[in-house]
């Protein structure tokens, strides 16, 4: 568009650097600092995953002392470590299923359907989103408390679905938004039920939705440490071995299984890239 | 006929049920319940009384109304110093992303892929007094010896800030991808300098944008407390770390409950106000992208 200024307007704005023309020099400044943000983003998880390889012999893997394998093979050499990797993992299977049953279920009903009540309903699950997680997981405790119900495996399951159903709801309703009611409508005057218009049409439509709502129910869970700190009695969890263990040093097989995490969490994503690009 | 009508009336509320119900078990009633713990009396020994002991608040707020404020002051330069560094990052990505957008934005979210615990204890390995970066520094003569990171606020601030980054550049770069290229056009068109249709145009349509960026970054940096325990100090303790410590160390619940309280309420209060503004669907719909 610069070509249709005029050349006098050009030479009128010459005192204002930002006017100069189309190509302004400082150009490389924005990648530059885009790309030394992703570097910093990137920092700590390089370290973490460089240091799963390194060959600590003391209880501190602070200084780098040569390349091993030998926390890959050792990887479930801490008992304690391995069963709480192993109730991250469960819990993270329970948690995701039921959260996005729930909440494809709420998500669906409000993106089709008006109806008394919607309108709560959307201000609960925002309340829900926007409060703070020491908050969660401290009322949910006090009900624990006062209700008398031991906190352990299952009261973890609770808090991790209480705070994940808005998330898939809200995700599937935004999916739910951009689908074509004509489609629904196609099935049932061709004489499909309810049930099957549902699970025919419906759900295949927005199933990017609820996947992308499953994948981040199921990050959540793995991840989440203050909701679950708050409600996990004596059950430990990934996370809250690893905080646990802050204090006193963390092992390299922390290393190594945070490394598996992440190469799981990558693959699954890019996993769900290539799906939705298919579709489209 | 009118049975069939029924239950197409009712479809939306079957629909709703399990995920309304399990939000109001345990989110809407324990909220009330942390109401009245808060206002009981007693130990953990000989158990609590309803008694409607309201001066658990003041004398709450009394006590650690240093935390509290520190909180809210962390927060604030938290969510300042994520939007300073995410903008641009998000300006870049959006209009020079080209094609390859979604992998930029992809670098952008990786963090997410490493456990919170586990990225901030990397943080602590990384700055501790004798880890790589300070040794380094040491080593060449560029810090003193007694030279430390660790345990300071901008420690602290800086765990936050690398924490919730990635939830200050999503909604922002959301905002500006949807913005109409025919926009900026226009206002090349009509002479408008890049200053002025950054100003005038991207800016301003940009705002939902960081106005979503800001309550997500906010809220969760102001409540933390994994950053302070894991890079702090005591003197950079946050509400949530004494939150945290009345209910498991002093199991005074009435306390823990009526700061939690104090802290809900003076955020949530924050958080609606601020949504009027927009209207809670949007924020919503932007932060689920």
């Amino acid at each position: 568009m610069s070509t249709l200024i005029s050349p006098q307007a050009g030479r009128q704005t010459t005192s204002r650097p930002d006017r100069a023309g189309r190509r302004p020099r400082r150009r490389w400044l924005l990648p530059l600092w885009s790309w030394l943000v992703i570097a910093w983003l990137a920092s700590p998880i390089i370290v973490m995953i460089v240091f799963g390889f390194n060959d600590t012999t003391g209880k501190f893997n602070i200084r780098w002392q040569g390349f091993t394998l030998r926390w890959y093979r050792d990887l479930f050499t801490i008992p304690d470590l391995t069963q709480a990797l192993e109730n991250s993992l469960t819990i993270a299977v329970i948690v995701t299923v039921l959260a996005t049953i729930m909440g494809t279920l709420l998500g669906v009903a409000l993106g089709r359907y008006r109806f008394r009540g919607s309108g709560s309903i959307n201000l609960l699950m925002f309340a829900n989103i926007a409060a703070p997680e020491v908050v969660l997981g401290a009322a949910l405790l006090s009900l624990f408390l006062t209700v008398g119900v031991p906190r352990g495996y299952w009261t973890i399951v609770i808090a991790q679905v209480m705070f994940s159903i808005a998330y898939v709801a809200v995700t599937v309703r935004a999916r739910m938004a951009g689908l074509d009611p004509s489609l629904e409508e196609a099935a049932r005057d061709l004489g499909a039920g309810p049930y099957a218009t549902f699970f025919r049409v419906t759900l295949p439509s927005i199933m990017p939705g609820v996947l992308a709502g499953a994948l981040l129910t199921c990050a959540l869970s793995i991840d989440d440490f203050i909701i679950t700190s708050f409600n996990a009695g004596n059950t430990v969890t990934f996370p809250l071995w690893v905080y646990g263990a802050s204090r006193t040093g963390v092992p390299p097989q922390v290393n190594v299984m945070g490394t598996l995490i992440f190469m799981l969490g990558v693959l699954l994503a890019l996993v769900g890239v290539v799906y939705n690009r298919r579709k489209v | 006929m009118s049975r069939s009508r029924l239950g197409a009336r009712l479809t939306p509320y079957l629909l709703v049920l399990p995920g309304w119900l399990w939000l109001v078990v345990f989110f809407v009633v324990p909220t009330f319940v942390m109401l009245s713990v808060s206002t009981q009396t007693g130990d953990i020994v000989s158990g609590f009384q309803q008694t409607f002991h309201w001066r658990t608040y003041v004398d709450g707020w009394n006590q650690y109304h240093t935390q509290f404020i520190r909180s809210i002051v962390y927060g604030l330069i938290t969510t300042l110093l994520c939007l300073v560094i995410a903008y641009p990052v998000a300006y870049w990505i959006a209009f020079r992303g080209g094609a390859h957008k979604s992998s930029l934005l992809f670098l952008i979210l990786l963090p997410f892929f490493v456990s919170f615990v586990i990225r901030t204890q990397s943080w602590n390995f990384i700055l501790s007094d004798n880890g790589m970066l300070l040794s380094a520094l040491k080593n060449w003569g560029l810090v003193s010896q007694d030279f430390h990171i660790l345990a300071t606020a901008p420690a602290v601030i800086g765990g936050l800030t690398y924490n919730f980054l990635p939830f200050m550049v999503l909604p922002i770069y959301v905002g500006l991808e949807r913005l109409d290229p025919a926009l900026l056009e226009a206002a090349a068109d009509l002479y408008g300098s890049k200053t002025a249709t950054f100003r005038k145009v991207v800016l301003p349509l940009s705002m939902p944008g960081v106005f979503a960026g800001v309550l997500l970054t906010f809220v969760p940096a102001a409540a933390d407390y994994v950053n302070a325990a894991i890079l702090g100090g005591a003197r950079t303790t946050m509400i949530g770390n004494v939150i945290q410590t009345e209910y498991f160390t002093n199991l005074d619940y009435p306390k823990a409950s009526a700061l939690s309280f104090i802290l809900m309420a003076a955020l949530l209060l924050g958080v609606f106000a601020y949504a009027r503004v927009l209207g809670t669907e949007d924020v919503l719909d932007v932060a689920a992208r």
